[in-house]
């Protein structure tokens, strides 16, 4: 039975990224907001992967692929360019939610009401880019900042500070809806 | 340190990133602020709740799918010349396998075409060794092992006691689709049962054909394609369905 080279690299194509399917799934549900767009851009990034396979020389599988969807985010962005920007600094969003407020009332930690995964969702879709991808690259995807760095191309510095940003947007949300729903 | 240093370090400190130096640095600073104590607290505590949530999502099992049929597929189409390979490499399988050509190149319809395929998963299943993917003699195993991996929940049943021994489960491909393979034992004799989806869900009752000196018996239920293929006798695979059907048909009903 010839067994072409395709099918070999194919077969340890498989092997090596078919198991992070539901990561790189996840990541495009979160960059996309969108189910059939998720689906469309977790496809073609698995059809780049493969066809670059052959260059990958590791070290992680993960934020290689990470990285690939994220210039095909990047793509399906500029195709959306009206409605989102693409995942680069946004100077303006960033200043418009100070990096952390005092909590004058009182220096007890305000025990956040646990909420269901839909709510909480939809707090992190709702935060700005590129604190957003950066937050679910490491609260979800569970990366080290190091592979983050990897993945985005920005310094472990940047990664440090957008993630701490990310978290105080993302708490700063919570609690004001949960004073709302008081 | 500064406080606004502190915010940010506070958040690696949580993630363990930071070495045991900065780390030292950071405790410091938060042992002497209470600011920045009750941001660390209530960072900790928004990182456990989120944390005990499910906010992962998990691919449609369509489009692991269509990703796998996208990629170059096992087995390409059979050709005469691999054929001639077949008989080049001497074995009694292969020998099997070259005299079903005549079939394979004289009728190729769907039916057809796909049998042939069937046939050549299982020939790759006992060639390959690549028979089994998870092993085990537990049905309660084997099938949830299936979730997430395929369209179709192949119905597993053990049929020990009926003198065929559940051995474990594969993934192929048939058709360039990814396809379900339950693997039985029969003696020495290795059973596949392939599963796929349909969208019919009329019974078709079980037919035999055989091919590459192979026994295929198929059938359709409940908006599933049945394959068993096997080396075995036509009458013992006969037997194999029937049991297999009525066992079904008492997991479905009972």
């Amino acid at each position: 039975m010839p067994v072409s080279d395709d099918f070999q690299k194919a077969q340890r194509f498989r092997e090596a990224a078919l198991p992070y399917l539901d990561d790189v799934y996840t990541l495009a549900r979160y960059l996309l907001r969108d189910a059939s767009d998720a689906e469309d851009a977790v496809q073609e990034c698995y059809l780049r992967a493969l066809k670059h396979f052959d260059s990958y020389r590791g070290p992680a599988m993960k934020p290689w692929l990470f990285a690939i969807l994220r210039n095909v985010c990047n793509a399906e962005y500029a195709r959306r360019a009206h409605s989102h920007a693409a995942i680069e600094d946004t100077p303006g969003a960033a200043d418009q939610t100070p990096m952390w407020q005092e909590n004058e009332a009182s220096p007890e930690t305000e025990v956040l009401r646990s909420r269901d995964a839909g709510a909480i969702r939809k707090m992190i879709d709702a935060l700005a880019e590129p604190f957003k991808e950066t937050f679910v690259l490491r609260e979800i995807n569970n990366l080290s900042y190091r592979e983050i760095a990897e993945a985005v191309g920005a310094p472990v510095g940047t990664v440090m500070s957008r993630l701490a940003r990310a978290r105080a947007m993302l708490r700063a949300a919570w609690t004001a809806e949960e004073e709302h729903s008081k | 340190m500064t406080c606004d240093e502190a915010q940010i370090l506070l958040h690696a400190l949580l993630d363990n990133e930071l070495d045991a130096g900065h780390a030292r640095e950071v405790e410091a600073h938060i042992a002497s602020c209470p600011a920045c104590a009750a941001e660390l607290a209530a960072q900790r505590e928004m990182k456990r709740v989120l944390a005990d949530t499910k906010l992962s999502y998990s691919a449609p099992a369509g489009l692991r799918a269509r990703i796998e049929a996208s990629m170059p597929q096992a087995r390409p189409q059979p050709s005469r010349r691999s054929v001639l390979r077949g008989f080049a490499m001497g074995s009694a399988v292969s020998a099997l396998a070259a005299s079903g050509v005549v079939a394979v190149v004289l009728r190729q319809d769907d039916q057809q075409r796909i049998l042939s395929e069937v046939v050549s998963a299982h020939l790759r299943s006992l060639q390959a060794g690549h028979l089994i993917d998870v092993v085990s003699t537990d049905q309660h195993t084997v099938k949830p092992w299936f979730n997430g991996k395929l369209d179709v929940a192949p119905p597993v049943i053990d049929l020990t006691a009926q003198g065929f021994t559940l051995v474990g489960g594969r993934l192929d491909y048939v058709d360039a689709r990814a396809i379900g393979a339950v693997v039985y034992k029969r003696r020495q004799h290795i059973i596949n049962l392939f599963v796929s989806q349909t969208a019919s869900t009329e019974h078709r009752p079980p037919k035999t054909q055989t091919m590459q000196g192979f026994n295929c018996r198929r059938w359709g239920e409940r908006g599933l394609n049945f394959w068993a293929v096997s080396d075995i006798g036509g009458d013992e695979l006969t037997e194999f369905v029937d049991k297999f059907e009525a066992a079904m048909k008492v997991n479905v009903e009972g």
